[in-house]
């Protein structure tokens, strides 16, 4: 526990306020966190978590406003400095190197003169006393997100933290390897740790946290005990307003002829850090949606690559889409048969973050609206192109604040919305979607989703890959899993649970759930 | 055997500035930054080592200006590139037509003057072992420099904390920036080495190689350089492999035109650069080894949001 006085707020923040430009990202926040508490942080994306605690750990400097440490004000002005005052963090999207060790990545912060086999021996038997396998010597980029992870936590308790933020850490794991992370925070509690805990899935923060602070648009909304609260009333403070929860109407659907056919699809890996695909076998006929769930970087990406037609495969007969064998086809061919691709990557990959949404709309789009959108010789009808840029963004209701802006100046929920629009709008038969509302607040998400639903409703193939569990149950007929390189069986959605997802996530056989844990003990 | 020995000597000699050149280079990019100047910095390099020696007369004093001006010039590349973010090899290119432009000033009035030669190491009885004595403490004095620096470059790497904070960088600053390791000044140090060495691989150039000031006098060898950072694939050991490989085809060109092969002198002294496009065709092949060593952050400029 903390030494001295009682009481005393381990960390206290006062008016913290950031700006950007003339955003407000944070705007005073007041907050204290008391020795030995799991404070949870809650709100939506884009409410300020990040900004805040980035300002906690010396990655941003405050614009306004104070940090109070241990109870004296302190300027943090490096995550140096943060970790020297006892804060340390494990970040969304990790601070790992990739062409390093776990043990390189570990000694990068920890500044006395150890030898790295010294680090890796105590990082292992770190890793051990809290559950945590890890093997020292792998190089990050051969590790699954999970075991990324761990690397952090270790990374982070080898600095004898007081405080530990967490950002979203449960985002990227299986239930079970949550649970098992839920396991050590509670440990780290008992050892008198504070813990500041990033999360937007309430069950969990209302099972682990012991106080909570709600932020929207940059401002605390209220502080509240978890535990009094249920989920429904913290998501209320978090958004604003009832969120409106989309629902699948009536019975079960009938389904109609088989529009996507993917027959033993394999694939080496493109680059030694990513996932081959062995043997996927799928079928998605007219009126269906299938969800595939999967923890980030199992094969995914690859997946995805292989079905757009980003990646091609030596036979036609691996793909059929439509109805048409199209393995050796291009994106553009394949598009012609009237499919739709949303990649998960927005800037960069969906969209040129440089150009406006009406020339965002013709790259997409030139070939399959080829009649209405160019003229003799290739010529650019840019009013076609125009008018259907326009009728995406009514029709989705994507607010924006040109005419047409650059697709970078849109929010990420707004582009989102665009982008499943742009497809949206040529009526595909089959359309597919890799993480449909990643990073995308619940208003736009909601409205995505009624969209999907729609168009299966219509009559299409829908085939939607998302590590979000919950919007997979919210859509998807049946649910298959992805994990290393291989697709289960779908489970229909009346037969498929959070649990028995979860361990196919974890690598189960389907028939084999008894086996979870044993690899990981057996790799220790 | 006397000629085999003089062939291996003069391919030591061809071969030293692109080892130097190059072991710099791989250092700046494996910190993150593509500096594509060292061309422009070895031609530097190379009349301010002329000039300083010429008006001293001590070519030593020839060397610390080759390496003095060529770090002078990494420095105006990490001031734009590193400070100002920008675009680095649209700058590491103006840096090479630069120092092309300025060294042709500079050396104006050096054009044809005969200048101190760097005299070889001359250790009694060592030197004098047949065969191989003139090899090993026979050369000029930068030949063991660019092999004690190779050596230096690899225990940096891969055995100091500081090189693997370097390596670090080069794989993800943002990672690094969110460790609160500072990443521009890390950089702006590894530009500064590469610089130095550039200037040092120029010097050679006109204090060993050949004893004189010659307009643009590098002759495309700090392209070579940047070309062997890529053969190498980022690993300084296989730097000296490459930097020798073309060595000996250069010099192999050269005694093949004195023996009179019925082949085009052109196409002989192209030979070289043919060599360096094949090894590097070849090399791409192995996607793995590659992207495994490559810095993930290479030429992407970095700022830090605060």
């Amino acid at each position: 526990m903390q030494s001295g006085n009682e009481g005393t707020e381990l960390l206290k923040t006062t008016g913290l306020t950031k700006v950007f430009g003339e955003v407000k990202a944070c705007n005073g926040i007041d907050l204290s966190i008391a020795p030995g508490e799991i404070h949870a942080l809650l709100g939506e994306n884009g409410a300020g978590k990040s900004t805040l605690v980035k300002m906690m750990f010396g990655v941003l400097d405050p614009s306004e406003g104070e940090i109070l440490w241990k109870g004296q004000p302190v300027r943090i002005g490096s995550p140096g400095e943060a970790r020297r005052l006892g804060i340390g963090m494990v970040f969304q999207h990790f601070s790992l190197f990739e062409a390093l060790t776990a043990a390189e990545n570990i000694a990068l912060v920890l500044e006395e003169k150890t030898p790295i086999h010294k680090i890796a021996e105590t990082a292992r038997q770190l890793s051990v006393d809290y559950g945590l396998p890890l093997d020292p010597n792998a190089m990050v980029g051969d590790l699954s997100v999970g075991e990324r992870q761990r690397i952090e936590i270790i990374r982070c308790l080898l600095q004898k933290p007081d405080l530990i933020i967490l950002d979203e850490p449960t985002s990227v794991l299986t239930p079970q390897e949550a649970n098992k992370m839920f396991e050590t925070l509670e440990r780290l509690k008992a050892e008198g740790k504070s813990i500041l805990y990033i999360s937007h899935r309430l069950d969990e923060v209302k099972r682990l946290c012991d106080t909570a602070t709600v932020l929207r648009h940059g401002k605390v909304v209220r502080h509240c005990v978890p535990r009094d609260e249920t989920p429904s009333s913290l998501a209320n403070m978090m958004v604003g307003s009832d969120v409106e929860t989309v629902k699948r109407e009536g019975a079960a659907p009938e389904f109609g002829k088989p529009l996507i056919e993917i027959r033993n699809l394999q694939r080496p890996p493109a680059t030694p850090f990513s996932i081959p695909l062995r043997g996927i076998d799928l079928t998605v006929r007219a009126g269906e949606i299938i969800g595939i769930a999967g923890v980030a970087g199992n094969g995914q990406g690859e997946f995805f690559e292989a079905i757009s037609g980003e990646a091609v495969q030596k036979s036609p007969d691996v793909i059929t889409l439509n109805g048409e064998k199209c393995g050796t086809r291009g994106i553009s061919g394949r598009r012609l048969l009237g499919v739709g691709f949303v990649p998960e990557e927005r800037l960069g990959h969906g969209a040129v973050p440089s150009l406006p949404l009406s020339e965002n709309m013709l790259l997409s789009r030139h070939q399959t609206d080829r009649k209405t959108m160019l003229g003799a010789f290739g010529y650019i009808r840019n009013a076609a192109v125009k008018a259907a840029s326009q009728r995406v963004i009514s029709e989705m209701d994507v607010r924006k604040t040109a005419e047409d802006p650059e697709a970078s100046a849109l929010s990420g929920g707004n582009l989102q919305k665009y982008l499943i629009g742009r497809e949206l709008d040529r009526q595909p038969s089959v359309m597919i979607v890799d993480q449909p509302t990643w990073g995308v607040d619940a208003g736009a998400a909601a409205r995505i989703r009624k969209a999907l639903i729609a168009l299966a409703r219509s009559g299409s193939a829908v085939l939607v890959i998302s590590q979000d569990l919950d919007e997979l149950f919210e859509i998807s007929d049946s649910i298959a899993v992805m994990h290393d390189g291989r697709l289960s069986e779908p489970v229909p959605i009346a037969e498929a649970t959070y649990e028995k997802i979860g361990l196919l996530m974890g690598g189960a056989e389907p028939g084999h759930m008894a086996f979870e844990g044993v690899k990981e003990e057996a790799g220790a | 055997m006397d000629i085999f020995q003089s062939v291996l000597l003069t391919i030591a000699t061809a071969s030293t500035p692109l080892l130097i050149a190059a072991i710099g280079e791989l250092v700046v990019e494996r910190s993150g930054v593509l500096n594509l100047g060292v061309e422009g910095m070895m031609v530097i390099g190379a009349v301010c080592a002329f000039a300083a020696s010429y008006l001293t007369g001590n070519p030593w004093i020839g060397v610390l200006a080759g390496i003095l001006a060529g770090a002078v010039l990494s420095l105006l590349f990490g001031v734009l590139a590193l400070s100002f973010a920008t675009n680095q090899v649209a700058t590491g290119l103006s840096l090479t037509l630069l120092g092309i432009g300025l060294s042709g000033m500079i050396g104006e009035d050096l054009v044809g003057r005969a200048g101190e030669r760097l005299p070889n190491l001359d250790i009694p009885v060592l030197t004098d072992i047949p065969v191989i004595g003139r090899l090993l403490f026979g050369q000029d004095p930068l030949f063991y420099v660019s092999i004690a620096l190779t050596a230096a470059v690899m225990w940096f790497l891969f055995r100091t904390r500081t090189g693997l904070t370097l390596r670090a960088i080069g794989d993800n600053h943002k990672s690094a920036h969110a460790l609160g390791i500072s990443v521009l000044k890390y950089r702006y140090l590894a530009v500064m080495f590469g610089g130095a060495c550039a200037g040092l691989a120029g010097a050679h150039l006109s204090l060993v190689y050949t004893p004189q000031w010659v307009e643009n006098m590098t002759a495309g060898r700090g392209w070579i350089a940047l070309a062997l950072v890529v053969f190498a694939s980022w690993r300084p050991w296989r730097v000296i492999g490459g930097a020798y490989l073309f060595g000996a085809v250069t010099i192999g060109q050269l005694h093949a035109q004195a023996l009179g092969f019925g082949i085009p002198s052109q196409l002989l002294s192209s030979l070289p650069y043919l060599a360096t496009i094949v090894v590097l065709v070849l090399i791409s092949r192995d996607r793995r080894l590659t992207v495994m060593n490559t810095p993930a952050s290479l030429a992407q400029p970095f700022v830090p949001d605060r």
